[in-house]
């Protein structure tokens, strides 16, 4: 030990004024969710637009929410490692054949399951061995993987779905679907609550039975991956070395980490979580095997993991949202999305309150302000919005949250850059 | 200067250098890697064949047998000019390490509105089909545009920009192809498309296969025109320079004086107005208006094509006759019960091989270069000081 670091030591330790820093705690949370639950009442009293808040459009936004999840999910871990998986798309497509084709072969749901998350495996197994085997640039291999997934897709449900009865060139014969399960006893008294149209309370009712009721089993797994994704990659020995991979992977090299190891793993494990959510769409969204099916779901899945921070937990609500917007717009589209500007209006309004009384912004509180306005005009002025326009709800909204918040995402600092084990920096 | 000390310094370049062409690979070599790769992916095509059952010779000799006929022959080559102009977008974006994956939206979005433009107007012959590309470039740069503002005022990365862009698009093209909009019915079909183009928009086409039936799209010239631009304007103009210099190493750009954020944006305005281009040769050349069935997916071909041909305008030409040529032989498959769609995996295989060939055959030369340099510093002190440096 030296002199100069004893001196330091002994010096007063002068901590920097911590700036108030807004954290998520569960009280937070939960009020948050209390709050806007109040704000769709609220919506849905002024507007008439029922589906707000009925159980079968909170049932159908969690299906569709799933595979944009599984998806985002898949990207969380091969990030985490380092590795930009574009490819996600291509490796979903693959699932979705691989499910329709493993549930009508063995006659099982859950051997479709499996075979989606294997086949998404081998997408993501070709993805790790040109990226890090090989050192090729990440979103160009992802390019490529696209194509090549279509069109083994494609190749495959040809030679396969033509010849079974049922089927075609372009669909698999109808694929028998994993169980589905309510919990027992609510869902006569829920309906019931929810049929009276009362403020809040109708609501809430239909909300909880459309988490609660007819929720197929595939999707409670589907949910499940998520907290378990957050544990392993957070809470063990192994997620630490693989996002030490996606931060600064010669650092991890040099403690004894096997770099490459830790991120065929990562990108294996994405492309069979891609693969998951492509055989949710062909075993449980969707009755059958069809060609497109995936209409980018592995993008907007992409877009969640952005738009939740590379967090589990941002990346879950992202893919909610995203699949909220997509629920609500199968559901008389036109009439409820735009009941959703209102929603917009009411967010962005509060938003510029917040800004002029707790951070003293003028300048930002005023846009806010006038977006607010503008938002709140076109709601008034028109009755019902286009139904090409409410298909790119998450797509929007993705492009909003990105700039607005760039600035503040911090993706894993060593994303997308390539790696050769024994480099020097 | 040594050949050690060139490998050395290739060693420093990023793969995205290399792969962009940044860093010169030797002229043989260069070549080896596109070989390399399709012949690989000619070998899975044929594993594949062999599994489900069809001769994988005799079936690829069929479909160049047809595919050299002259009317294939010509579809081809009318395809080809739509890949070349797109591939071309692709490839202003990447040598300055900007992914354009966006230059499908861009694409159709230009050629509907342009078709819908050209329809409602009349003017005399050569005026017409100007303003008719006019729009389209305009369209094209307007809507990359976007995604340029988003990167350079917000830092948005132009890859998941670019994506979004093109769902939005795709929305945004079927709300204006409706009939209380743009569209009108297709004579004898129930397809809806834009107001045919009159015959002074219509642009002739060459009779340049014999024994054709059809003719090779007029805009086929375009097309080359704009490959000998994207040449000239790269590697002869001060603006090639530093968008060279910018997408090789932005400090040192911005050392010799250059915009780093105007040149982002310029490029990708001007990689947009030629991703426009990309439908005119089917547009004014075939098709005469914007249908449903307006060809789709250019732009993703473009990006796959970019790489094959590492941005450079002959590699490109040679890339983008190859995929057109593989989508007009693969017609014939299906009369000998093969699905067409192997072809498909034929492609993403050349594509992902591609991209892979190019590192192998890098390695190969700096390893071969070490090799020298090795084998010099053992020969006598004289290369010392250099082999140390690299």
């Amino acid at each position: 030990m030296s002199e100069g670091g004893l001196t330091l030591a002994k010096a007063p330790v002068v901590e920097p004024p911590r700036p108030r820093r807004f954290r998520v705690t569960w009280p937070v949370l939960l009020s948050a969710f209390g709050a806007l639950v109040v704000l769709l009442s609220v919506t849905r009293a002024v507007t008439g637009a029922a589906d707000l808040t009925s159980a079968g459009a909170i049932n159908a936004a969690v299906a569709l929410a799933v595979p944009i999840g599984l998806a985002g999910l898949g990207g969380l871990w091969s990030e985490r490692a380092g590795v930009v998986n574009i490819g996600l798309e291509g490796m979903m497509v693959m699932g979705t054949w691989c499910g329709a084709w493993g549930a009508l072969h063995f006659g099982n749901p859950w051997a479709g399951v499996l075979a989606g998350a294997i086949g998404g495996a081998l997408g993501g197994l070709l993805h790790a061995v040109a990226t890090v085997t090989f050192g090729v640039d990440h979103i160009i291999s992802g390019v490529a993987i696209n194509i090549l997934g279509v069109g083994v897709t494609e190749f495959l449900s040809k030679i396969t779905f033509a010849e079974m009865p049922g089927g075609g060139d372009s669909q698999s014969p109808p694929v028998p679907k994993p169980g589905i399960v309510s919990v027992p006893g609510i869902g006569d008294g829920l309906a019931a609550l929810e049929s009276g149209h009362w403020f809040l309370v109708s609501d809430l009712a239909g909300i909880v039975r459309g988490l609660l009721t007819n929720v197929s089993l595939f999707t409670v797994l589907a949910i499940a991956l998520v907290p378990l994704s957050y544990y392993v990659l957070w809470r063990t020995a192994f997620g630490l070395r693989l996002r030490s991979c996606g931060e600064r992977p010669v650092a991890a090299e040099s403690l004894g980490v096997n770099v490459y190891f830790h991120k065929y793993a990562a990108v294996l494990v994405s492309g069979a979580l891609a693969g998951l959510g492509g055989a949710f769409l062909s075993l449980v969204a969707a009755t059958a095997y069809r060609e497109g099916q995936t209409g980018g779901r592995g993008f907007i899945g992409l877009a969640a993991m952005i738009f939740g921070n590379w967090r589990p937990g941002g990346l879950a609500a992202g893919a909610t949202l995203f699949g909220y917007t997509d629920a609500l717009q199968l559901r008389r589209g036109g009439e409820s999305v735009h009941a959703l500007l209102l929603v917009v209006a009411i967010l962005v309004a509060a938003a510029a309150v917040y800004q002029l009384v707790a951070q003293r912004r003028t300048r930002a509180a005023v846009i806010s302000g006038i977006a607010a306005v503008a938002v709140f005009v076109v709601f008034a002025l028109t009755s019902t919005i286009p139904s090409e326009f409410t298909s790119v709800a998450p797509h929007v909204t993705t492009l909003l949250v990105l700039s607005l918040a760039a600035q503040r995402l911090r993706p894993p600092a060593a994303d997308g850059v390539p790696y050769r084990r024994g480099q020097a920096k | 200067m040594s050949d050690g000390t060139a490998g050395g310094r290739e060693a420093g370049s990023t793969f995205a250098d290399r792969l962009m062409g940044r860093v010169k690979l030797g002229g043989l070599l260069s070549l080896a890697a596109p070989v390399l790769a399709i012949v690989f992916a000619g070998l899975i095509t044929s594993v594949i064949l062999l599994v489900t059952g069809a001769p994988p010779i005799e079936t690829m000799g069929t479909m160049v047998d047809y595919g050299l006929q002259p009317r294939p022959l010509t579809l081809a080559l009318n395809l080809a000019s739509g890949y070349y102009l797109s591939a071309l977008a692709v490839a202003i974006g990447f040598r300055m390490n900007l992914f354009n994956i966006g230059v499908d939206g861009q694409y159709r979005l230009a050629a509907l509105i342009a078709a819908a433009v050209g329809g409602a107007i009349t003017l005399p012959a050569p005026l017409h089909v100007a303003a008719i590309l006019l729009v389209a470039v305009l369209v094209g740069a307007g809507w990359a545009s976007i995604a340029a503002v988003l990167k350079v005022r917000r830092g948005v990365s132009e890859v998941i920009s670019t994506i979004m862009l093109n769902a939005i698009a795709t929305a945004l093209g079927s709300w204006l192809l409706n009939k209380d909009r743009l569209a009108v019915e297709v004579a004898g079909s129930n397809n809806i498309g834009t107001q045919p183009l009159g015959p002074s928009a219509q642009v002739p086409g060459i009779p340049l296969i014999p024994g054709s039936p059809l003719k090779v799209d007029g805009l086929i010239i375009l097309a080359a025109v704009m490959g000998l631009l994207y040449y000239v304007v790269l590697n002869r103009t001060r603006f090639g320079f530093d968008l060279r210099a910018t997408g090789r190493s932005e400090p040192a750009a911005v050392a010799s004086g250059v915009n780093v954020k105007r040149m982002i944006f310029t490029t990708m305005i001007i990689s947009g107005a030629v991703a426009g281009l990309a439908g005119m040769p089917n547009l004014l050349g075939e098709s005469y208006s914007y249908s449903l069935n307006f060809p789709p997916g250019l732009g993703f071909t473009g990006i796959a094509i970019a790489l094959l041909g590492r941005n450079n305008p002959v590699g490109i030409a040679f890339g983008a006759a190859l995929w057109a040529f593989l989508d007009t032989s693969s017609n014939i498959l299906q009369i000998h019960d093969i699905s067409p769609e192997i072809v498909e995996i034929m492609k993403g295989t050349i594509v992902l091989s591609v991209i892979v060939a190019y590192e192998l055959v890098h390695r190969y030369r700096i390893s071969a270069g070490q090799r020298r340099v090795s084998k010099e510093l053992s020969g006598g002190p004289k290369v010392q000081a250099e082999g140390a440096s690299a």
